[in-house]
Order: C-alpha cells, then structure tokens, then sequence
C-alpha cells in the first residue's frame, strides 16, 4: 500500500500511514479548515487497509490540541479500528497526552468507553 | 465624515469613549466581520503569544485556547443574514476577548433566524443544567449520534465549551427584527485554576 506522510502545521496534524514500517501515527494540532476534506484520505487509506492487515496494527495518537469538528473524524478513525478489531485482526490503540493535560487524557478516556477496542493511555512529558 | 471640523471632532471623541469603554470592560481584543479560517488562526494565535508573554498557566492557556476557536468557528459557521427572502450564510459576527484579575471572557454575537430560537434555547438550558458527568455524557451521545453537518460541525461546541470552562453559557437573544435575533454568547474561563 501507498505510504501516507502529512506534515503537520499549526492547524493540520502530522500523519504517517506506513505499512512496511508499520507506523500508524496522527500527532500534533487539529483543527483543518475543512476536517472532511482532511480526513477523508486517511479514512479511506485505513478502509483499504483493514481488507488486507496482516500482522498487528499498533495506531498511536499523539495530540497536543483537536477541536470538536476534529473530534468526530478521530471517533471515525478509532471506528475503523474497531470493526477491524472485530473482525479478527489485531489492534492496539495507544492514546499519549502531555503528563499536565487533563483534558487530553480525559478525552482519551472518553473514546476508549465509547469504541471496543485494547486502548491504552500514555502520558508523556512535554519537558 | 466629509471632513468637516465639527464631524472629526465628533469622531475624535468617539474614539476616545470608545477606548475608554474598552478600557473599563477590560477589552483586550475586538473585531467585527466576517469570521474566516485565517481570522481564527491569527486571533488565537496572538492570544497564544499574549498568554505566554503574561505567563499565563497552560490549564488557563490551552482552555481559553479551546473556547476561542470553538466560538470563532460556530460565529463563521452559522451565523446569516436575511436579504429579499433570502438566508446568506454569512460568517459575520462581533469577537470580544476581555481578561480581568480572575478570568477570561469570550464573548460573540451574531445574527440567527427566529426559527432556530427554541431549540438553540433548549440545547444551552440542557447543558447548564448538567454537571461535568453528565456533560461527559452529553458529549458521549452527541459525538456518536450526531453526523458532521454540511457546515462541518460537530454539533458539540456548545457543550465542549461548558465542558471545558467548568462554568455555565451565559447567553440572551436580542430582538433585531420579525425574522432576526441578534445571539450573545460569553464563556468564562478562571484563571490560576491549577
């Protein structure tokens, strides 16, 4: 599969989908001017991928700041994780937060309760 | 003006009351107009530095950073006019950041039509009648049920807001005319809160 690299900026996050590698990473700030448009790719990309997984998906989500629209293509995104998750792959979503970032964590909280799927939570210092 | 002394006159002195107004409202960023993806980026962006500059704590900072974008986005998102029958989506709107000793307001207002009154006005009582468990909630059910709407939102920045701030939506609805409301919205978010 083609191998998806976004660069962040100071409103887009930073997007690595790389099977060879296997790295599946969203980072950084989120509040594109069209989330849709932004999202969509990577939703496709992970709806291609889940058909022919293989080995264990580990998707890390590192985020410092997403707003609300941002907020409901991240449920898409961990939803894709879940059906495949279901579907007999192996996944594991890591959640990491700033260690002093309570809303971070709180959210990380709040999608574990909501998608079936191992999550684990990793708080990391900013320091 | 046309440039006639008792005009600038009045002008000068409209300014100075108007500098005077923003002084004792503790004003320390305004703006009337379109509200654009770029206005947005600049408008936190500048606050970001100011917050830093001041040395303002992260909880404070990252909050009212939260609050900012989400009011901006729901002012260029929603707000409209109505011309010859005809409803503009617009994006225009008042943005008003005021900071005093214990807190940071964030204040919008912007035009909506009459037939989104009821059930704005429901939505806002339901958040503030809710403690942060049920916010969390609220905010559960919202994202899971709730599709992004051809605006691009979420339909959760109202509650995002309380969420967030720990504080109720102060709001109101002001009569501007049979089909238009002028809608007010503050957000308070204290300060040294860690």
């Amino acid at each position: 599969m083609e191998v998806i690299k976004i660069v962040g900026t100071d409103d887009t996050p930073s997007v690595t989908l790389d099977v060879a590698n296997e790295i599946f990473e969203v980072s950084g700030r989120s509040l594109p001017e069209d989330v849709a448009a932004f999202y969509e790719p990577i939703l496709d990309w992970i709806e291609r991928y889940s058909e022919e997984a293989s080995g264990k998906t580990v998707f890390n989500f590192k985020l410092v700041y997403f707003n609300t629209a941002s907020s409901k293509m991240l449920l898409d995104i961990l939803l894709k994780l879940e059906e495949m998750y279901e579907s007999g792959k192996e996944v594991l979503v890591r959640w990491h937060f700033p260690d002093d970032d309570e809303d971070m964590q709180e959210a990380g909280e709040e999608y574990a309760d909501i998608v079936e799927v191992p999550f684990e939570q990793i708080s990391y210092s900013m320091d | 003006m046309d440039g006639k002394g008792t005009d600038i006159k009045e002008f000068l002195e409209f300014i100075y009351s108007f500098y005077k107004s923003m002084k004792e409202h503790h004003v320390q960023l305004v703006y009337e107009g379109e509200i654009t993806h770029q206005i947005t980026k600049a408008f936190t962006s500048l606050t970001e530095t100011n917050m830093e500059l001041g040395e303002e704590s992260q909880s404070t900072q990252k909050k009212v950073f939260h609050v900012m974008v989400e009011c901006l986005q729901n002012v260029g998102k929603h707000a409209e006019y109505m011309e010859n029958t005809e409803i503009h989506r617009d994006g225009r709107g008042i943005f008003l950041l005021c900071k005093n000793e214990h807190e940071y307001t964030i204040t919008t207002g912007n035009m909506v039509n009459k037939s989104k009154f009821s059930e704005m006005t429901e939505g806002l009582e339901k958040i503030n009648s809710l403690d942060k468990e049920g916010l969390k909630q609220l905010y559960k059910q919202q994202i899971k049920e709730g599709r992004l709407s051809n605006k691009g939102g979420a339909g959760l920045g109202f509650i995002d807001i309380a969420k967030k701030t720990g504080n109720p939506l102060i709001y109101n609805f002001l009569p501007i005319n049979d089909d238009y409301l002028f809608f007010v919205l503050t957000s308070v978010i204290s300060r040294y809160n860690d």
